[in-house]
Order: C-alpha cells, then structure tokens, then sequence
C-alpha cells in the first residue's frame, strides 16, 4: 500500500538526512491484510527511525507530545491505533512546539 | 574606555535633547490639529474629513453621528475597517470594548501586541518578566535597540501606545506565575500564550478553563510554526490535547536549537488574528483546528483535532480541578522543564576528577602542557567560534569517528617533546553534551578525556571576554 509519510517539529531529526517526506511502499501487517496505524508505527520504527527511538514512541504508541493526523485528521477521530489505512493515505507525525 | 564612556553620555544627552525638542513639536503641531478639526466641525455640514486635517486622536464627536456611532475620531483611525463589510461598525465597536491579554512580549508577542493595539482593541494587558536582549531583536520586534537591558513589557507597552494612545495598556513587569495568574487572566476577555517554554503552556491553559476564557495559543521553533484556538467553542484545552508532558529531551529551546526571526513573526501575526475574530465573533476561529505553518516548505497545512475530552483532567465533565488546585500546583515539576526559555538543565554527570574549570585549562595550555582540546558541537555551531586548535567532532558522531580522534591525539603526541600521551579536553556550548561525550570516552577507553566545565559560555565569561557569545 502507497502512503505518504511526513514528520515535523523537529521528529524529522529522528530521521536519515533529517528528511520530512517520505513515500514508502506499506505491506500490509494485520491478521484480515489490512494495514493498521498500530503495525505502522512498527513499521516507521523499523524503517525509517535511525536515531533515539523513545522520543519517537512510547508503548506501543507514540510518544506524549506527538500528534498523529490521517489526511490531515487527529487520529484520535479516526481510531487511534486501531484506525485503518487506505491506499494513497498521507500520515503526519508532528511533535509539538513550545518556543515563541 | 574612559573616552568611549564619556562620549557615549554626550551624545545620550545630546538624543535626550533631540527627543524633548521633537515631543515639544508633536504637541504644537497636535494642537494646531486640533484647531483646525474645530473649525471644521462647526461649519454648516462642514464634516470634512480630508487628509490631515483631521486629529486622528482626539475623541469628540461632529454631530452627524447617530447616537450609537462610533466617535468621529475613531471613524477616521479604523475606516478600512469599517469599509469591510463583514466587519464594519459593529465589528470595530466590539473590537473597542474587548480586552486582550499577551503572555510573552517576544517572537510571538511582538506582532500580536502591535496588532492589537494598531487595530484599537480596548484594553491590552502584557505581561513577561525579561528584559529586552541584543539576541532578541532579530524577531522581536516590539523592541528597539535603545531599550535594550530594559523590561520587556515596558518598552512593548511604549510602542503600543506610540502607535494607538486611544487604548488602554496594562503593564505586568513579572513572570505569570500559579500564584498571580488568576487574577491577572480575571480582568481580560481573551488570552494569547505567546510564550516559550511547556509548564508556562501548560498553566495558561488551565487557568483560561478555570475562568473560561478563550486561549490563542501560538509557539515557534526553528523554521515551523502552529496554532490553534483552546477551550472556545467546544475546542478542547492544552491538557485534552496533550495529557501528559513530552519528555525533556523532546522540548527544544529557541536558544538552543534557533528560529528564524520572521516564522514566529508570521505565527503572531496569525493570533491576533484569531484574538480579533474571537473578540468581534466575525468569521471561524480556529478552534478544533490546527494551523501547522512550514517555513522551508512554505506550507501551510490546517487540521482537525479532537474536540474537548470528557475525561480531561481540567476541562472535564468530572473534573475536580480547582482554583485553589491551580495555585498550588507545581508545573515545572510536571512538566521537568523551567518556566524560562533559558536555563538548560545543568547535567552532573562526571566525578570531579573528570572535570577541570576553564581556568585551570587556560593555565595548561599557557603552560604548554600537551594536550587535545576536541569542541563536540554540532559543526554549525562550531563554525560560529571556536577555541584555535582545537577538534570538531560533533557528539552525535563520535562514536562513529573515535579513529579521527585517535589519529588526532597521536599527532598531537608526534609533534610535543614529551613522550607522555597527550591529555583530551572536552568542551561544548553549555558544559552538558562534553560530559557525555566524556563519559562515552572513558568508556570507549580514552582515559585521560576530561570535561571542560560550564563549556565556551564560562571561557568567555572567566577566560576571554573577547570569544563571542551566541
């Protein structure tokens, strides 16, 4: 399955190059072959994290301070971990800023 | 330095001089104004508004107005606002009555606080208890260079009202603190957290849900910016959002990791904005939603979020957060950060035997004693300033390159008379990231690796004034 992947406020940095997009190629990972939010998480900690981990996530979720958008939707509305991705589905991972 | 001082007073004495003879000016050509107006307005239907006939400030009416009109004078200050349609007279009156209060006179706060005074709101509180530094200007820019040294607040409530002396400023020259917030937030309508640290985030919400006041909450870092509206309209508040804190090493610091001046520039000027709509209830407020503002990208991207949470510990339906709570409650401890964009935790890592101050490294090197200084900053910090001789090896890859630092020292061993191996020094910005770079190094079998305590900002302060301080 075909996402789009993108990570700001400053969780780009957990990434190679620093780099904020990222289009990836998803298999899928439940039990029905469907790709959930929570085997995405592992996936995303397994491909593309190369540095420090837990400030990525904490559990089997995401850390406190990050959130998580399916097309520009708090995940929170669409089901959390459990919520269900669809082909071309674009999911931002954004830590939140506190400077000024 | 005697000679610079004592022109430095001339010529202060010389602007104080320039700026009584220009205030005495303004007032004659005030006062001419005003005469004018006068004659103006006691003319058959003489309501002639022409150009700069007219004294933007004085407040009387002509006579034309109806009786629930604005004044005359404020007809002519804000007409391109009463032209918008959707605005109009009603939004301006609105605006008039609205009080507003800025937490932060600084990135954020400059814009919000020059907006909301330009655009006549009528009372605006701000509070911050720093004082303006040279390194706040580039995005501050309430601020002037002369006010440097001085309150924040004072010199933002001085352009305020340089700009628009029809409204009302409130000056809170202090730190918004659990203990003086709620009386404080009382007197105001709407609030703008246009602060810089997380416990200060997490206090401002709260409080606007125990008075229930609308928060326009805006934060920048870096080249990103958000924003959103809390607790109005069924928005949810900072704690339904975010119930518990981040951890420390995920809360960077505009004095840490930098912001372009103009991203919080933008970021402000979006929540004045918002503080606008939300005082003349004209338009959407971004409330359930979220602004994510990227500068490199110039992308800007609006989504939704959750609504307010039935469970939030605060704005809950079950809540039993107090006033008296809030007051007690310790939101440094919370949150394990400083209310201030300042202080970086200060890490003791390293036995005493690890660690030398700058000065006994000074003595050292004036003594010729061989030895390897390796600064592990990020390289764009090192090519800032730096010590001469000494290494760049960012603590984020020295694990990775230990055989540079190896070929190093044995350089520095080749090229010294004695046979000894040459000690290794480690120094970074603060004094934190060289005593786990120190520590790695022991680990990893550099023994003599010593840390350089309080880093480059102690050596400019006990060692060379001269070494910039960024």
């Amino acid at each position: 399955m075909h996402l789009t992947l993108e990570f700001g406020g400053g969780l780009e940095l957990l990434l190679e190059k620093s780099t904020k997009v990222h289009k990836v190629d998803v298999q899928p990972n439940d039990a029905q072959g469907k790709v959930m939010m929570k085997g995405l998480l592992s996936w995303v900690k397994s491909n593309l994290i190369k540095e420090r981990p837990e400030m990525f996530l904490k559990g089997d979720s995401v850390r406190p301070g990050v959130l998580v958008l399916i097309n520009d939707c708090d995940w929170e509305l669409c089901g959390g971990l459990d919520a269900e991705l669809e082909e071309k589905d674009v999911v931002v991972f954004i830590s939140t800023l506190h400077g000024g | 330095m005697e000679a610079i001082a004592g022109e430095l007073a001339r010529l202060r004495a010389e602007r104080e001089e320039l700026d009584t003879c220009i205030r005495l000016l303004e007032s004659q050509l005030e006062a001419g104004r005003a005469g004018e107006g006068d004659v103006a307005g006691t003319g058959a239907g003489g309501g002639s508004w022409g150009g700069t006939a007219a004294c933007p400030i004085r407040r009387r009416g002509n006579g034309f107005a109806p009786a629930d009109g604005l004044p005359a004078d404020m007809i002519y200050r804000y007409s391109r606002h009463l032209l918008l349609p959707d605005f109009g007279v009603e939004g301006q009156r609105k605006l008039s009555r609205s009080s507003v209060l800025v937490v932060g006179a600084g990135g954020l706060g400059s814009p919000v606080a020059l907006y909301l005074a330009a655009c006549g709101v009528g009372c605006l509180g701000i509070v911050d208890g720093d004082d303006v530094e040279l390194n706040n200007l580039h995005r501050q820019i309430i601020h002037k260079e002369a006010y440097v040294g001085k309150s924040k607040v004072k010199s933002a409530a001085d352009t305020c009202r340089e700009i628009n002396s029809s409204i009302k400023v409130v000056e809170y020259c202090h730190t918004l603190k659990p203990c003086n917030a709620l009386e404080i937030v009382r007197n105001y309508d709407i609030v703008v957290d246009a602060t810089d640290n997380l416990p200060t985030r997490y206090m401002i919400s709260d409080c606007c849900v125990l008075l229930n006041k609308p928060l326009i909450s805006g934060a920048a870092l870096g080249l990103e910016g958000q924003l959103t509206v809390y607790h109005h309209n069924g928005s949810p508040c900072y704690r339904c959002l975010f119930p518990n804190p981040p951890p420390v090493a995920a809360c960077q610091r505009c004095s840490d990791s930098g912001v372009l001046g103009v991203v919080p520039g933008v970021i402000g000027c979006l929540q004045a904005l918002e503080a606008i709509k939300v005082a003349t209830d004209v338009g959407e407020p971004l409330s359930g939603r979220m602004l994510l503002f990227d500068a490199l990208s110039a992308c800007i991207r609006i989504v939704k979020i959750r609504g307010s949470s039935t469970v939030c510990t605060v704005c809950g339906e079950n809540s039993t957060f107090t006033q008296d709570d809030f007051q007690k409650f310790d939101y440094e401890n919370f949150t394990q950060s400083p209310m201030s964009d300042k202080s970086a935790p200060s890490l003791d890592l390293l036995p005493e035997s690890a660690r030398v101050t700058c000065k006994d490294y000074k003595r050292l090197v004036d003594n010729g004693e061989p030895h390897l200084l390796l600064d592990v900053r990020p390289a764009h910090h090192f090519q800032i300033a730096s010590v001469s001789q000494s290494l760049n090896i960012p603590l984020s890859v020295l694990e990775e390159k230990l055989q540079i630092l190896e070929t190093s020292l044995k350089e520095t061993m080749d090229g010294s008379a004695s046979d000894k191996p040459p000690s290794l020094y480690v120094v970074c910005r603060r004094g934190n990231d060289s005593q786990i770079a120190v520590q790695l190094l022991r680990e990893k079998g550099f023994l003599s690796a010593k840390d350089i305590i309080g880093g480059l900002q102690s050596w400019a302060q006990d060692v060379d004034p001269d070494f910039p301080v960024y």
